[in-house]
């Protein structure tokens, strides 16, 4: 039997655009393309092997935070120095999201990453918790936590 | 809300996507990484929108508007592969192609067929239709009777029917032997109007 699988073009149309803004909070505006392109492609490359089609909004999520986390690992890993544009590496390895509140957004990279993707998918997706745990794969009251853990926490940073 | 999540709301101005650039990039990568399995795009023409889907080995379907994009796209995912993506470029030289047929400046077509989408009897029956030249007429007899069963007319009329790459694979050169037009797919009229540009009819 052959798994039932939309073509990839109508995965595209259905969530590239809230991908898009979700990595924009995830990992600021400068890379979020790129790491839209990273995922779409990665995601495309795995497609055929998928063994069900459930979730797969759930899915490209997955892949869009692991490909947010290879690409701030790689920052990270940078040479410093006086070379051509780089950024130094004690600097976020990702930009934020508006650049007058940068301590927030340094706070909101710091968090563990499912608190992290809640907060973004709650407030730069403004999502619902049922949302935010769809596209997670977590429940409505798992997401709900999630969040109000990150709020805690970013308080906390934020009152230091 | 508090002024905590009011801030946070704020990182929600976000700029927004450039589609045309998103899937500009999808498809040169796609096409590098060799994953654009099928490639589709639709055009215009005299006998109304046109999808035309390829693979890398060939067109593996053209489809008349009637035909709902989502089922024509669908059966390809599930039959052929799910990655299908709408990238015209790889498909410039079949819609080039149609473009002067349709002119009445093509006879024959180079593009060759993918023939995935086709099982069985069928395939020898669309085969022996795609020899069929520009302007000339067979009947449903004799395309079984080159399929090697010249007593199938019904089951060669079924497997016509279900041409996934009309026009191209000409089942509109097949007529009943007694006169009739017999059907078509896209319907009496286009297979008429095609007829008439080869000035078959």
């Amino acid at each position: 039997m052959s798994v039932q699988l939309p073509p990839f073009q109508a995965l595209v149309d259905a969530h590239a655009v809230e991908l898009h803004r979700f990595l924009v909070g995830f990992v600021g505006p400068d890379e979020a393309e790129d790491c839209l392109q990273d995922t779409l492609i990665a995601a495309l490359r795995a497609y055929p092997r998928l063994d069900h089609g459930d979730n797969l909004r759930a899915w490209l999520y997955t892949i869009a935070r692991r490909k947010a986390t290879d690409l701030a690992r790689s920052r990270a890993r940078r040479p410093t120095g006086p070379m051509d544009g780089l950024k130094p590496a004690n600097e976020p390895a990702v930009d934020p999201v508006e650049p007058a509140d940068e301590g927030l957004w340094a706070a909101v990279r710091a968090l563990p990453a499912k608190q992290r993707a809640a907060v973004v998918h709650r407030f730069v997706t403004d999502l619902e918790y049922r949302g935010v745990g769809e596209r997670m794969g977590i429940s409505e009251e798992a997401a709900r936590q999630n969040v109000s853990a990150a709020l805690r926490r970013l308080r906390k940073e934020m009152d230091r | 809300m508090s002024e905590l999540e009011r801030r946070l709301a704020r990182g929600g101005d976000v700029p927004p996507l450039d589609a045309e650039r998103l899937g500009a990039a999808l498809r040169s990568r796609a096409e590098a990484e060799g994953l654009l399995d099928v490639a589709y795009a639709s055009m215009d023409s005299p006998l109304g929108e046109l999808l035309v889907a390829t693979t890398p080995r060939g067109l593996v379907r053209l489809a008349y508007a009637e035909e709902a994009p989502e089922s024509v796209l669908g059966e390809l995912a599930r039959r052929v592969s799910p990655r299908v993506l709408r990238a015209p470029q790889r498909t410039d030289a079949v819609r080039r192609e149609l473009e002067a047929y349709f002119a009445g400046k093509l006879s024959a077509f180079s593009t060759p067929v993918d023939w995935s989408l086709v099982r069985g009897f069928a395939v020898d029956v669309l085969r022996a239709t795609a020899t069929v030249p520009f302007g000339e007429l067979t009947t449903y007899r004799d395309v079984a009777g080159a399929a090697g069963s010249p007593r199938a007319a019904r089951a060669a009329g079924n497997a016509l029917g279900s041409n996934p790459v009309p026009i191209v694979v000409p089942c509109h050169r097949v007529v009943h032997a007694g006169g009739g037009l017999g059907g078509y797919t896209g319907g009496l009229d286009r297979k008429r109007w095609l007829l008439s540009l080869e000035g078959a009819i």
